[in-house]
């Protein structure tokens, strides 16, 4: 008993005195799990299936704007106008290599099953397929090994946030991110694109009674959710480097939040990612570093137990 | 006139085909690295590649002149079949037995089985080949009896299971427990002989799945599969790092052989993987009896109804979830023992072996041969095995062994799109998915969006 007790005494002491630092890496993390997050929220609103391949959108985001930066950036990391510029340029590449192979993911892997009705089992395995498919292929003909990417600035302390070393990076994700978010929301919310999107995420039946095309909508969804993904796997190699398996584990932690936040629901999904890029974060605190992903897949299955529909419901159809 | 033909049905064929073609060109190409990302596509289609000896030319030629033989055989083919079918009109039983080649009569069906137990019993004696009895034992039998267990999760009651090595692995790592190969002290100081691993393995992993399955089978099926594939990673990462328990990442190599030891007979397992052969054989064949007569009984007509329609199902009196636990806890068992059979036939375990791709190629084997279908598993397993076995040994043109799952994944959306029940499909699960696709039943509804 008192041994336990120690333990959470030695441990909440490690996270008040670490607090700080541990929020703003667990924010800067939350806000690229809340990107992903929107793929899979996004196309499971519309066609209620886990998009499994979405952490090879991600991929190709990530491998799309390295060799991009490659391209561009010479030996030493730029600065001023230049930096800004590479960085949206990362971001577009990124972003448009997501969107495409996302829209090319519909295409191969989806659209024939949906021609056909077929059962929901066939999906997720054609997902799975294409999943190993995809990023196999990126192995082979990208090489296997983990690659840094070529810094567009330089990636130093810019403010202390309470003692917090905030760095370029964090802040840069945290901006692209907040933009991203926030754009998404109004095109959803209060655009007429986004209205087919409600429309056909509600009741897909009606919808193309009252004339909007859902196979256009659906293509919509993914290309959306591709290019926040594709963006996200910049931003995440900006950080961690450039690998053809780098989606698998930021995309099972995406899913999580997705449904930690409330599948379906867009705002659900960037809480969720905020909140369990600061949990994951908060969690070293306590467990060996080994065993992150262990709280990260043990939150998902609790949270999938206890409150299924998540923190905000299930709600793309409804007004977002 | 331009926009005409780029819509009609014939343009839409010579793109597919080609789009094909590059994308199989590019899948045996040799790879590319990331100093070079361009160089692995780019020789795709230039390197010199011989067409069966006959000459030497770019890749792109070869694999246009393959395509065009290819394209135009079918043609060939649909073309015989259209005139054959309008010439000859098939007299009713033939057709019908050509519809359901496994529905013959006891005698014949009986005299296959056996003929067929013959030619696995004789296989150690033609096959010869050092490497290849190996691979029979471990590449293949073993398959076989994952393929057979995962079956049961998958084709019987409908549940995807991508955390079936977890099971794998923990039979495995009972057994290394049992036998005192791990750091972890065996129970009660014993070792025992792995045979005796066989119960605790498959109770701990039937146990495990059973605790798994509980809470986790009252979800819906996609959110199942990705609950699993966590456990899996749970797992995987748990015999990674508690070197005090598992040996960590370097595992353990200290697994003994099996040893038979009743009254005056005595046999010792030892490094030779024939008697491993007809060992894993007779399991594969207790299993096939005993999965056969589980589909037809109470519990696999069950299984069917709640993967037809649950809410039926449970209206008629089956408690879903305690059948969904049972197929989950079979499943379980299964892997628990084939883990058994690797860890003593091996005498090595590392968790290297035991990652989510290994799940990936037990499902193939099941989608492949068919879901459900237990002679189509059983023959899906021992195809695919067999030639990633041959593939990865004798490396044609140019293949990698990193490079074996992202045929298996091709292999997986092109079932899905071109044969979703599978290559000899089970004739229930055939129907059933010809029912969803006329949108009857009410198996998983899922949004299908299609413009009128």
């Amino acid at each position: 008993m008192a041994s336990i007790f120690g333990f959470f005494v030695t441990h909440f002491g490690i996270l008040r005195k670490e607090f700080w630092p541990l929020l703003v890496g667990g924010l800067s993390n939350g806000f690229i799990y809340a990107m992903v997050a929107i793929g899979y929220t996004m196309v499971y609103g519309v066609l209620r299936l886990i998009n499994f391949a979405h952490s090879e959108i991600f991929m190709s985001g990530g491998f799309a704007s390295f060799f991009l930066m490659r391209a561009l950036i010479g030996s030493s990391a730029p600065g001023g106008v230049a930096s800004v510029l590479l960085v949206i340029g990362g971001v577009l590449g990124g972003g448009l290599a997501g969107a495409f192979m996302a829209m090319v993911l519909e295409r191969v892997a989806y659209r024939p099953l949906r021609r056909r009705h077929a059962p929901a089992l066939a999906y997720l395995i054609s997902a799975i397929g294409a999943s190993y498919f995809m990023f196999n292929l990126a192995g082979k003909e990208f090489g296997r090994y983990n690659t840094s990417m070529a810094q567009p600035f330089v990636n130093h302390t810019i403010f202390t946030l309470f003692g917090a070393p905030v760095q370029m990076l964090s802040m840069i994700i945290a901006l692209v991110g907040t933009v991203m978010l926030i754009t998404l929301d109004r095109v959803v919310g209060s655009t007429k694109l986004g209205r087919s999107v409600r429309a056909v995420a509600q009741d897909a039946e009606t919808a193309s009674l009252m004339g909007v095309n859902i196979d256009r909508t659906i293509v919509i969804v993914f290309v959306l959710g591709g290019f926040m993904g594709g963006a996200a796997g910049f931003l995440y190699g900006l950080g961690f480097g450039i690998n053809y398996t780098m989606g698998f584990t930021p995309a099972l932690k995406a899913f999580t939040a997705a449904v930690l936040g409330g599948i379906g629901n867009l705002r659900g999904a960037a809480i969720g990612g905020l909140l369990l890029g600061v949990v994951e974060s908060f969690s070293i605190a306590f467990v060996n570093g080994a065993y992150l992903d262990v709280v990260v897949f043990g939150l998902l299955i609790a949270v999938l137990l206890f409150r299924p529909t998540g923190i905000l419901g299930e709600r793309l159809g409804r007004s977002a | 006139m331009i926009k005409q033909w780029l819509g009609s049905p014939l343009a839409r064929r010579v793109g597919t085909t080609t789009a094909l073609a590059v994308l199989l060109m590019v899948m045996t190409g040799p790879s590319g690295s990331t100093s070079q990302p361009t160089a692995g596509f780019v020789q795709s289609f230039s390197e010199r590649s011989s067409f069966f000896g006959l000459f030497v030319t770019q890749r792109w030629l070869v694999w246009a002149a393959l395509a065009l033989i290819v394209s135009a055989l079918i043609r060939v083919a649909k073309w015989l079949k259209s005139d054959y079918a309008e010439m000859v009109a098939i007299p009713g039983r033939l057709a019908r037995s050509a519809q359901a080649p496994f529905q013959t009569k006891k005698p014949v069906r009986f005299g296959t089985y056996g003929v067929l137990m013959i030619v696995a019993i004789l296989l150690p004696v033609f096959v010869t080949d050092g490497f290849w009895q190996q691979s029979l034992v471990e590449q293949v039998a073993i398959f076989v009896l994952l393929a057979l267990g995962l079956n049961v999760v998958v084709g019987f009651a409908g549940l995807l299971d991508l955390g079936f090595v977890a099971f794998y692995a923990i039979g495995a790592y009972a057994t290394a427990w049992v036998t005192g190969a791990l750091p972890a002290a065996a129970p009660f100081g014993v070792h025992l002989d792995p045979f005796w691993a066989i119960p605790i393995a498959i109770a701990i992993a039937m146990a495990s799945g059973v605790l798994l399955g509980i809470p986790t089978l009252r979800l819906r099926g996609d959110y199942l599969a990705i609950v699993t594939l966590g456990f899996g990673e749970i797992v995987t990462i748990f015999l990674n790092n508690e070197y005090g328990i598992t040996g960590g990442s370097t595992g353990s190599h200290q697994v003994p052989h099996f040893t038979f030891h009743v009254g005056p007979i005595k046999y010792a397992w030892g490094l030779g993987p024939v008697p491993y052969y007809y060992l894993t054989l007779g399991f594969v064949v207790l299993f096939l009896i005993i999965f056969s007569r589980l589909e037809h009984s109470r519990v696999g007509r069950s299984w069917t109804a709640i993967r037809e329609d649950e809410v039926a199902a449970e209206s008629i009196g089956i408690n879903p979830l305690k059948y969904k636990v049972m197929a989950f806890a079979i499943g379980a068992a299964s892997a628990g023992f084939a883990g058994v059979m690797t860890a003593a036939q091996t005498n090595f375990l590392s968790p290297q072996t035991f990652l989510l791709s290994f799940s990936i190629n037990i499902l193939v084997l099941v989608i492949f041969g068919g879901m459900g279908s237990i002679i189509g598993v059983v023959c899906g397993a021992l195809l695919v095995q067999v030639v990633s076995t041959w593939m990865d040994h004798y490396t044609p043109f140019g293949f990698q062994s990193q490079d074996l799952y992202m045929y298996l994944g091709a292999i997986l959306v092109a079932m899905m799109i071109f044969r979703p029940a599978g290559l000899i499909p089970a004739r229930r699960r055939k129907r059933e998915i010809a029912m969803s696709e006329a949108g009857e039943g009410h198996m998983d509804e899922m949004l299908t969006g299609d413009t009128p």
